[in-house]
């Protein structure tokens, strides 16, 4: 007769309560676990979908992400003629906020280098990737665009032409993928009257030095557009992302670009560990003493709930130990209440969250391992929980049921 | 345990609670045989150690001196248990308390099936056992309610049939009628008599209700700790308890 299954029966409300009360806490370890995960995962989603073997990006900076990198666009160049490369494009990453429907809308520009990459790597659910080197935009899901919509940025309109599916940036803002050219459009886009400005300011700049006295044809063309100026530098990209020929060796090629002053280069592992040593990790080990404190705060509530459970019955134990019961019918009792109580909860828990966490604002990611790991735990801690009711059962009188 | 011996024989039993100057002697030198199929009563006022040697004889407590005997296996010598006393308890002792300590997520008949499924009885003889004895109890129509669907004679009745589930050597109960009216006290007493009569199972029954004294085969008196009498059915003689 199994006795733990008879009490949970007998009083079967207030037990399944107790059970979503340990279900909703499980939740939570299971949430931030999973939010933990998915702040690594939004860390390395994008450098792992690009799936380049080498970044190169601006001398002694841990760009593009960790920091600022800006490095010339035709570095490309320079790049493809590196022997082992087999093709080297811009990238560009930032992230813009404007009002769209009268709310903000934040977006992690990102830039692909049309026509190399139209961005046929995404993945899209509905739509389709970029189709022309301007005016469109494939976006991520979780910025709320439809197929259709166009939004202005700059001087210039942008159409959504595909949507996107887990796609976001490290702080949870969802990414939009542009060609270069027009990523670059929004992030240097001036108003007419800066640009005005800033003609004038170099007229007046080239006036007061002798070669504009010597050269007055230069005057004229300081107030050419700043593209039509071979002096100055084109607008910079953030990172150049290099693939290698099939069978060619990092090593060799990272060695040869080390040699470069100008540059700092990195594999695909060494821009993950930037990402995970760098930028999330505080938020990481953050989350993970949290979720630690959590499983102590579980073990801890289950522990007063199952010792609770077990004074209740104290009389009723005292009995069984008048009648000659033998430990382990007590022990069973309380174990497999516990047990019951700690699997119901992490069932619970479980579907829960699989309805709450697509509804956070941000990713989370549940893994098999995590939810195995995760069960593993929860009957660790329903063993060592029943150990205090056990503990006291065990010293209970059978006098206390005569007198 | 056959038939020349006695069922229980206790020699100069003595319990003291505590040491020093706070040293309670709860029972003194208490000595009796009890034989096979005896119905006794043990009556006394409040503290006279009734409980006390009620517990003893139940293997719940230990004598702090004296030996105490159930058939021929000696169980108590002193402080020290002979044998593990709670297999000892399960297999040869029945108990029937004031109320009833029915386990109270248990249905009737569960009540008594667990009772013999902790003595190693499978589970279906186990429940033919309960039934059989709940019918024999006339509480057969009760067997699937829990007991707070019970009333309290019902209880008690429930309970007698757990104390005699296993078919034990010794039933000891202790004010088994105190929460019942006098007609159900009597069927009480008379149940435990008919039992004890037909299976030679010794009852043991601590008591302050005087008027079922008669179905008893034998009345034992305490007082202060010290056994005062030892009545036997119309022959009444006296046992010094020292």
């Amino acid at each position: 007769m199994n006795l733990a299954v008879r009490d949970i029966r007998h009083n079967l409300s207030r037990f399944l309560l107790t059970a979503v009360g340990i279900g909703m806490l499980l939740m939570i370890v299971m949430g931030m676990g999973g939010i933990y995960r998915g702040l690594i995962d939004e860390a390395t989603l994008l450098v792992e979908k690009i799936g380049s073997d080498l970044w190169v990006v601006q001398h002694a900076t841990r760009g593009p992400f960790a920091e600022i990198s800006r490095i010339p666009r035709n570095l490309e160049d320079r790049l493809r003629a590196v022997p082992g490369v087999r093709s080297a494009r811009g990238f560009v990453t930032y992230s813009l906020q404007r009002e769209y429907q009268g709310k903000p809308l934040r977006i992690q520009v990102q830039g692909l280098s049309w026509p190399e990459d139209k961005g046929e790597w995404l993945p899209i659910i509905s739509g389709r990737h970029l189709g022309a080197s301007h005016f469109e935009m494939v976006a991520d899901k979780i910025l709320g665009l439809q197929l259709g919509d166009v939004l202005t940025f700059g001087k210039n309109k942008y159409t959504v032409v595909g949507i996107t599916s887990g796609m976001s940036s490290m702080a949870g803002d969802g990414l939009a993928f542009f060609s270069l050219l027009d990523s670059l459009d929004i992030q240097y886009d001036y108003s007419g009257e800066a640009i005005r400005l800033e003609r004038k300011a170099r007229r007046s700049r080239l006036f007061r030095q002798d070669i504009g006295n010597i050269q007055p044809g230069l005057l004229e063309r300081a107030e050419l557009p700043s593209a039509s100026l071979p002096a100055i530098a084109r607008p910079a990209v953030s990172a150049v992302l290099v693939e290698l020929e099939p069978g060619a060796s990092i090593a060799s090629v990272v060695a040869t670009l080390s040699g470069w002053t100008d540059i700092s280069v990195f594999t695909r592992d060494q821009q993950e560990e930037l990402l995970l040593r760098g930028v999330v990790d505080r938020a990481r080990r953050q989350l993970g003493l949290f979720r630690a404190i959590l499983l102590a705060i579980s073990a801890i509530i289950m522990a007063l709930i199952v010792y609770t459970m077990t004074l209740e019955k104290l009389h009723d134990i005292a009995m069984l130990k008048l009648v000659g019961a033998r430990n382990s019918v007590i022990l069973g009792l309380i174990l497999q209440q516990a047990l019951v109580l700690g699997i119901l909860g992490y069932i619970i828990a479980f579907y829960a969250g699989k309805w709450v966490f697509p509804r956070f604002p941000r990713r989370v990611v549940i893994n098999q391992d995590d939810l195995l790991m995760l069960a593993l735990i929860v009957v660790v801690i329903s063993v060592l929980s029943s150990a205090l009711g056990i503990w006291k059962a065990m010293r209970v009188d059978p006098n206390e049921v005569v007198s | 345990m056959n038939g020349t011996m006695h069922a229980i024989t206790a020699e100069r039993l003595t319990k003291i609670y505590g040491a020093g100057n706070a040293q309670v002697v709860a029972m003194e030198n208490v000595s009796f045989n009890l034989d096979a199929g005896e119905v006794v009563a043990l009556l006394g006022p409040s503290g006279a150690g009734k409980s006390t040697l009620l517990t003893i004889v139940g293997l719940i407590n230990t004598p702090t001196s004296g030996k105490l005997t159930i058939g021929s296996d000696l169980v108590a010598d002193g402080p020290t248990p002979k044998v593990d006393l709670r297999a000892f308890r399960r297999q040869f002792i029945g108990y029937v308390l004031q109320k009833a300590n029915l386990i109270p997520f248990l249905t009737a008949i569960e009540n008594v099936q667990l009772a013999l499924e902790i003595n190693d009885v499978p589970r279906k003889p186990a429940k033919t056992r309960a039934l059989e004895l709940l019918e024999y109890l006339g509480v057969k129509h009760r067997i699937d309610n829990l007991p707070h669907m019970l009333s309290g004679g019902e209880q008690q009745r429930v309970a007698v049939a757990r104390a005699l589930a296993n078919k034990p050597y010794l039933v000891l109960a202790d004010e088994p009628t105190a929460a019942l009216d006098s007609v159900r006290g009597r069927q009480v007493m008379e149940l435990f008599r008919s039992v004890a009569h037909e299976n030679g199972t010794t009852v043991l029954l601590a008591t302050h209700d005087h008027r079922a004294l008669d179905v008893f085969d034998r009345i034992l008196k305490m007082e202060d700790g010290v056994l005062t009498s030892d009545n036997r059915t119309g022959e009444a003689h006296h046992t010094e308890s020292t």
